[in-house]
């Protein structure tokens, strides 16, 4: 019977081939909408914690000043290497810590010139950023001590001046320095602020201090904190260290912050899971408006088909029977509607994701979600004029033109 | 049917005062004001009367499409003024064959599965459903028209197609309102042959409802209706 049903309703929607396919079209875009804004925001949750673990989870960066960015700090003075010294020593959760200067420079290679971040640091720095070398080595423990021009470089910087040669041995000029790469950084894309973290140097910080800066400043302390202890209580012990280290009078606030990278990564998810939310739930009304057409239809058809009911009712069909009719009616209206909108989806996140160059991350679990919910649409909203299709009087609607 | 209730011995159709009121106080219509009527298994009866007399009000209720105002109503025993909705459709599906004078097929659906419809409701196998639709429309003489759809199909081939619809299932009563209303006189004959051949051949018990006593002539027993009331019974006149 479910059977004959099926094919029944089946029959009438093709019918009106060109009425069901209106009819549907709200559902189509409604689901299609939904499953597109949860799937690119899959992606762009994914993007950024990747990003954020590739600056290495458990990442704490002490900086000057109160804001992060350029400009700040302006007043506030450096850290020093006895700071970094002070940190490691202290703070026993750190595992590693990398104190760093940088600067804004041009760098050249015969015709190509880049600019780029130089950055004085030791081999801590790699540690505590999780970079992985792609080629050649790291400093030596002689070419940190001894301030040589050795450089370490970031891919963007390679491609820029290397090209597809081969980066390794060749000489950089910066500034009056001419520093020897030996070392190619492994690639890690945009951050989660959307600058490119590929595009940097790296030198020992003695070179960088004495033939780059010409003072012993130290802007950037970072450190990882070790698997287990809470970064809230290192950041704590961090910031009364520091205080007193820096003579800051306890009426005043900081002259330095301490920022927790997953802090960072949980604002930055929960920024674009709310923007998901926020679009899904517009895409669902248009799912409710969808619902809407299909139950206008349905009851369209029921007044259409006033005859045919009386008929049916004449010769014995219960008022259930009619009901399931019109209701399986609208669940296959509105299913397809769904199918039509799932497949509609899918070619445009794909799309879509490699224009805003966000990863496809196909979401099994939205996609029957929004599958069963088109259905549901159908059994809500076919389910008034079914009722009013079931409780047809006979005799009144044989009687009907 | 195999309730209790039932009585097989007794007539297949009593009536007894039953009245039909529509609307109410001074606007009050008493289509039926008591009828009486009495139908045996295997009779053939005509119901004639001027137009507004209740007699279609009459053929719902024995239909059982339709409830009395008061009265009762016993279809092979069972007291159908006591039926619920559901019940009632389901007394109709099992017993009852109706006969419309529009036909009341379903449009753009073939003969066959017009024909069929009664079946699917019955649940019956495919198979069965087919080869029982095949037989019906062959005993009207619509064979090779299964595939015809109303639209394609005369008049009287029409109404021959809602005959197959009302005795697939093998009712004990076949419910015919003005059957040939909508049909000329030749083809009217034909129907009225086909329906004397069921009853005879069949034992199907016929109420059918005409204007015309040529067609009437066709039953053994006229029932007049005149303001809602049984005015007369009489036999038909003879045909010539
Ligand atoms: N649904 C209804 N509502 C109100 N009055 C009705 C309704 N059906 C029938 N009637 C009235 O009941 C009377 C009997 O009608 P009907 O049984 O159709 O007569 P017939 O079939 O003999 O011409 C008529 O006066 C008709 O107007
Ligand atoms: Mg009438």
């Amino acid at each position: 019977m479910l059977w004959n049903t099926l094919l029944l309703a089946l029959r009438e929607i093709r019918r009106n081939v060109l009425r069901s396919v209106l009819t549907m079209l709200g559902i189509v875009i409604g689901v299609a909408a939904v499953i597109v804004m949860v799937t690119l925001g899959d992606g762009a949750t994914r993007q950024v914690t990747a990003q954020i673990e590739s600056l290495g989870t458990n990442l704490l960066m002490i900086t000057m000043g109160q804001r992060m960015g350029p400009g700040s700090g302006s007043n506030a003075p450096p850290f020093t290497l006895e700071d970094v010294a002070a940190v490691q020593r202290e703070i026993g959760a750190a595992s590693a810590v990398a104190g760093s200067a940088s600067q804004a420079m041009t760098a050249v290679v015969g015709n190509s010139n880049w600019s780029t971040t130089v950055t004085g640091s030791d081999n801590r720095f790699f540690a505590v950023r999780n970079w992985t070398l792609d080629d050649g080595r790291l400093f030596t423990e002689p070419e940190q001590r001894a301030g040589r021009a050795v450089c370490v470089i970031g891919a963007t910087v390679r491609r820029e001046l290397f090209g597809y040669q081969d980066p390794i041995g060749q000489k950089i000029r910066l500034k009056q320095i001419a520093c020897e790469v030996i070392g190619l950084l492994a690639s890690k894309g945009q951050s989660a602020m959307g600058s490119d973290q590929d595009d940097l140097v790296v030198m020992p910080l003695r070179t960088f201090q004495r033939r780059v800066a010409g003072n012993q400043d130290i802007n950037l302390i970072q450190l990882s904190v070790r698997e287990g202890d809470s970064t809230e209580q290192v950041k704590a012990d961090i910031e009364r260290m520091m205080r007193e280290r820096r003579h800051v009078h306890p009426a005043d606030q900081d002259n330095f912050s301490v920022r927790d990278m997953k802090e960072i990564a949980t604002m930055l998810t929960g920024t674009t899971r709310v923007l998901t939310a926020l679009l899904s739930a517009v895409a669902a009304v248009s799912l409710l408006v969808g619902g809407i057409g299909i139950m206008n239809i349905m009851l369209v058809s029921v007044t259409e088909r006033t005859r045919e009911i009386g008929i049916r009712l004449a010769i014995g069909a219960l008022e259930r029977e009619v009901l399931m009719q019109f209701l399986v009616e609208a669940v296959v209206l509105s299913s397809l509607g769904g199918l039509l909108g799932i497949l509609l989806a899918l070619v445009a996140s794909i799309g879509l994701a490699s224009l805003l160059q966000v990863p496809f991350v196909l979401n099994g679990p939205i996609i029957l979600i929004a599958f069963l919910f088109s259905a549901a649409v159908g059994v809500v909203f076919g389910y008034f004029p079914a009722r009013r299709a079931a409780r047809l009087d006979p005799i009144e609607a044989l009687r009907h033109e | 049917m195999a309730d209790a209730t039932s009585d097989r011995s007794g007539p297949l159709i009593e009536l007894r005062r039953v009245t039909k009121v529509y609307g109410r106080g001074d606007a009050a219509v008493h289509a039926l004001a008591g009828v009486d009527l009495r139908i045996e298994q295997g009779e053939f009866v005509a119901v004639m009367g001027p137009s507004g007399s209740g007699k279609s009000t009459a053929m719902n209720i024995l239909g059982c499409l339709d409830t009395p105002s008061s009265g009762s109503y016993r279809f092979r025993g069972v007291a159908v003024e006591t039926l619920g909705r559901d019940q009632r459709a389901l007394l109709r599906r099992r017993d009852l064959g109706f006969v419309f004078q529009g036909f009341n097929l379903l449009n753009r659906t073939s003969a066959l599965e017009n024909v069929e419809l009664p079946l699917i409701y019955r649940r019956t196998p495919r198979a069965e459903r087919h080869a029982l639709a095949q037989r019906a429309l062959a005993l009207v003489g619509l064979n090779g028209r299964e595939g015809h759809t109303p639209g394609e199909l005369s008049g009287g081939q029409q109404q021959r197609v809602a005959i197959a619809r009302a005795i697939v299932t093998d009712p004990h009563l076949l419910l015919a309102d003005e059957p040939t209303g909508n049909l000329d006189s030749v083809r009217s004959h034909e129907i009225m042959t086909l329906l004397g051949g069921l009853n005879r051949d069949r034992g199907i018990t016929i109420l059918m409802v005409t204007h015309e006593p040529e067609m009437a002539a066709y039953a053994h027993r006229v029932v007049h209706f005149l303001d809602g009331r049984v005015v007369d019974e009489s036999a038909p006149e003879q045909r010539s």
